[in-house]
């Protein structure tokens, strides 16, 4: 009946577009990817790769959780290049308000089963001794982790294609709609469903969606092994994510397995120059060097930027594009691209072969947006 | 740590011949002149002083003229960002340095082109250029073998350097062919001071075997070299030797160039008669506009130094000079070309970046440089690309990424040294974003 | 007049020319500046600053070129970056 030539084509070979391919091709569909570019090219690239349960929503939540275990199911199975470290989260408070915070959090997370350990400011201490003295104390996330992202959406990509699908990079798309893929080239590619993972740019191929850019910078120093062991984040970065106005930095420091530090975090919004910005990442280093002085003296190899996709609610769109049957859409996801991409390909899955979720899927679909504008 | 802030009508960036002719001439001028360089001294690559201090004539006349000048000279200082325009930061030792200008010259230099083959992460397996820095810093090297590879005149210079120093140099691999270097010979009719010069090294190196189409194909050792292994003409020796000294010619430094957003054509900064880059107020000079020699780059230093102190009708008359030895500058590039056969020098286990040890099988399959930097970490070292870079470039025909801050490593304390207090330009740059 | 430098490599003494750098005198000791990734010995190549293969750590502040400092009476060198 239908000469669609794929049952899916995903567009974007970044961590999500990959999460997306490998689902499909196991619940046994013909799926092609399209990237203009590389594999993981986009915010793939640039973020951070943490692996990190989050509270700041039920739906959040629900979504990170799930898929945190989905990536702990699969790290036996991740390649040496991934890097995938289990070495989870401390939420660094500065403060005795920060530390009922903590208190807090650790409530919410034992309730939903997720491990936590209050730390004083001695267990801080013993655990980083990097961290400043004197900070209030925190609290340990023990099973989050994080990996190295261009690789593991290789990796994805590459099961996916041991699996049937095929993979076509440096291609450019123009349009997508009616169960069609148009590239710039002008040839077409007929798919039953089309999935937008394009990330910070997927507005341009479906136009109408709520996703602006919201722009990150970060640091990488030379090797200083054993400098840092945890992801360490501090509970105002919990603030700078929430705000969804103005520029902020957060104290964000994350080891890498190769010892070297990765330093972040910043959001801006309305920048859209792949520039760095002086005193965007001035800011960023002088946060991050309160919290841990001793960076001040380390060696940064490189900067460099990179672009969220950013929601006005903060949580993703997974799910059908009400502007047009064959869209699906899976971007949105803000600094948790690589948290929640495994989830992301299991409940979009789910919404196209008709399967039930394990978590609900409502606060995430796009049609809770109203659909002000014209679809494609 | 310290932080400065100083304030110069023209900076100089690079205390080579060019940077040291540009300083001196400006601060001849009567204008406010500093001179930035991450050596411990001026002088570059060719005008490197030697550890007790010995120059050649040129170099210790132009210094001379440069301190009488008064211009302010800032050695062991690494510029590594631009926060704004009119503004350089540069880091030391110990402090951070916040360089306002009025007027730019870039004379960043070259450094050499390093292709990998088997062997060659070997400790003394040097550049060409290289074991010369490092004889004249102070390594011995009488009565030590030293087998010269590669390709360029660098290879005569340093060979009749080492000779003088004692080292016995069993031969000198040149890997362009015999009738190129013919015609480059031929071409060197036009400049008497070249031939001049290509006497006085013949003379030198007697006794020296030279030959071309020749290149090193391995390099042996446990801890360090023990010998090289050279194709010559289709015939492959083992050498015993103590040292391989090998550079592939030379490479511009344009990473600074680049990042305050000089256009380039073909590989080198694009600069008018004057000097000026398409970067109002920046100049460039010396080998980031065409590799040429020294007495091409002190002219070229020269004008950049009057134009942006603001004399171009003295600059004007250095043109001449500048045209004439431009013209030698083309030919050796023509000459000394990479031929195809190096391509296939590495073997799948060859490191390829040094820094993060890739090797060549893991490389090959990436399409591009960018690709391959975010899948091995190829370029994601200290050195940001500038050794693999290039060789990457030749073995697979990558175009190199864009420029990003820091250009060289930088300490965190460094990155983060803008305060935030108001400068006019910065809060105009970062709020129109 | 001082033509000679003394200074400490892994904590043991060497003696240097005045001018010499901090590579030079890892040369002169007869050891290797750094080890690699993968476990290789690393030493000089470009002998200019840029390749960074002769870094080591200078009283105290590691990942420092040696071929761009100048050796100093009592000065403290280790190699593979492992501060003092």
């Amino acid at each position: 009946m239908s000469a669609a030539a794929y049952d899916a084509l995903v567009v974007g070979a970044g961590i999500v577009g990959a999460a997306c391919a490998d689902e499909f091709v196991r619940r046994g569909m013909r799926v092609a990817v399209i990237d203009r570019d590389g594999i993981g090219s986009g915010a793939t690239a640039a973020g951070m790769g943490h692996i990190v349960v989050m509270d700041d929503s039920e739906a959040q939540f629900a979504l990170t959780h799930y898929s945190q275990q989905l990536w702990q199911q699969l790290r036996n199975d991740l390649p040496d290049d991934v890097e995938y470290e289990p070495c989870g989260t401390i939420w660094v408070a500065a403060d005795e308000e920060e530390m009922i915070e903590v208190r807090r959090k650790r409530d919410y997370y034992d309730k939903r089963g997720v491990s936590t350990e209050v730390l004083g400011p001695q267990d801080l201490q013993r655990l980083e001794p990097n961290l400043r003295p004197r900070l209030a104390g925190g609290l340990l996330v023990p099973e989050d982790a994080v990996l190295y992202p261009p690789c593991a959406a290789r990796f994805l990509l590459e099961r996916a294609q041991q699996g049937g699908a095929e993979l076509r990079l440096g291609c450019s798309v123009a349009h997508i709609g009616e169960g069609q893929v148009r590239l710039s080239n002008n040839s077409v590619i007929s798919a039953e469903v089309i999935v937008n993972a394009t990330g910070a740019n997927a507005p341009d191929l479906t136009p109408g969606l709520e996703i602006k850019k919201r722009k990150g910078h970060l640091v990488i120093t030379d090797r200083y092994p054993g400098f840092v062991r945890h992801q360490l984040v501090e509970l105002g970065y919990l603030k700078s994510a929430h705000s969804v106005r103005s520029d902020s930095v957060a104290f964000n420091v994350q080891r890498r397995r190769t010892g070297q530090v990765l330093i972040g975090s910043s959001r801006q919004y309305g920048a859209e120059h792949t520039d760095v910005d002086a005193a965007v990442l001035s800011r960023m280093l002088q946060r991050a060097q309160e919290y841990m002085p001793a960076l001040g003296a380390m060696s940064a190899l490189r900067t460099w930027t990179g672009f969220r996709a950013a929601t006005p609610d903060k949580l993703p769109l997974i799910g059908p594009w009400p502007g047009d049957k064959s869209v699906f859409v899976a971007s949105g996801h803000e600094g948790l691209g690589v948290t929640t991409s495994l989830a992301t390909a299991r409940i979009l899955a789910d919404q196209i072969t008709g399967a039930k979720s394990e978590i609900p899927i409502e606060p995430y679909l796009p049609s809770r947006v109203a659909a002000r504008t014209n679809s494609c | 740590m310290t932080r400065s802030q100083q304030r110069f009508d023209v900076l100089v960036i690079g205390g080579g011949p060019a940077g040291v002719a540009a300083a001196a001439r400006a601060a001849e001028c009567g204008v406010k002149v500093g001179i930035v360089d991450d050596n411990a001294r001026l002088g570059g690559q060719i005008w490197r002083s030697e550890s007790e201090g010995a120059q050649t004539v040129e170099a210790a006349e132009w210094t001379q003229r440069l301190v009488a000048a008064r211009a302010a000279i800032l050695c062991g200082t690494t510029v590594f960002y631009q926060p704004c325009p009119g503004f350089l930061l540069a880091e030391s030792y110990d402090g951070v340095h916040e360089l306002q200008y009025a007027k730019l010259v870039l004379a960043t230099g070259a450094r050499e082109r390093f292709l990998p083959f088997p062997g060659w992460t070997l400790p003394n397996v040097m550049g060409a250029g290289g074991l010369q820095a490092m004889v004249k810093s102070g390594l011995p090297v009488r009565g030590k073998r030293v087998v010269i590879a590669g390709t360029g005149p660098l290879l005569l210079a340093v060979a009749a350097y080492l000779r003088k120093r004692g080292a016995e140099i069993p031969i000198i691999c040149e890997q362009t062919s015999w009738s190129r270097l013919a015609r480059f010979s031929l071409a060197l009719l036009g400049h008497p001071g070249k031939i001049s010069q290509g006497f006085r090294l013949k003379g030198e190196l007697s006794g020296v075997p030279f030959v071309a189409n020749s290149w090193p194909v391995a390099a042996h050792g446990g801890d360090a070299l023990e010998s090289v292994t050279i194709s010559r003409g289709g015939k492959i020796k083992t050498i015993p030797c103590d040292f391989l000294s090998c550079g592939f010619h030379l490479v511009p430094n344009l990473e600074l160039p680049l990042l305050l957003g000089c256009q380039t054509e073909n590989g080198y900064v694009s600069v008018d008669d004057f000097q000026t880059t398409t970067v109002p107020s920046v100049f460039c000079a010396g080998e980031p506009t065409g590799i040429g020699g020294v007495e091409l780059v002190l002219v070229e230093g020269q004008i950049a130094g009057l134009a942006a102190a603001e004399r171009g009708t003295e600059a004007q008359e250095l043109f001449g000079e500048r045209e004439k030895l431009r013209h030698f500058a083309r030919s050796l590039d023509r000459a000394f070309q990479l031929r195809s056969e190096l391509k296939s020098l590495p073997s799948p286990s060859t490191m390829v970046c040094r820094c993060e040890d890739v090797p060549y099988s893991r490389l090959r399959p990436h399409a591009s440089w960018r690709a391959a930097k975010l899948h091995t970490r190829c370029g994601m070292g200290p050195c940001q690309g500038r050794v693999c870079g290039p060789a990457t470039e030749f073995l697979f025909n990558w175009n190199p990424g864009s420029v990003r801050p820091p250009i060289f490593p930088a300490r965190v304390e460094s990155l983060a040294a803008l305060d935030g207090q108001a400068k006019p330009e910065m809060n105009e740059v970062s709020g129109g974003r | 007049m001082l033509d000679k430098i003394t200074l400490t490599v892994n904590g043991a003494p060497v003696v240097v020319p005045l001018g010499a750098t901090v590579a030079v005198a890892m040369a002169l000791v007869g050891q290797v500046c750094r080890t690699s990734v993968t476990g290789e010995p690393r030493g000089p190549l470009c002998g200019m600053g840029i390749c960074f293969e002769c870094r080591v750590a200078v009283n105290g502040r590691t990942h420092c070129r040696g071929c761009q400092i100048l050796c100093e009476p009592g000065m403290e060198v280790t190699t593979d970056e492992r501060p003092r």
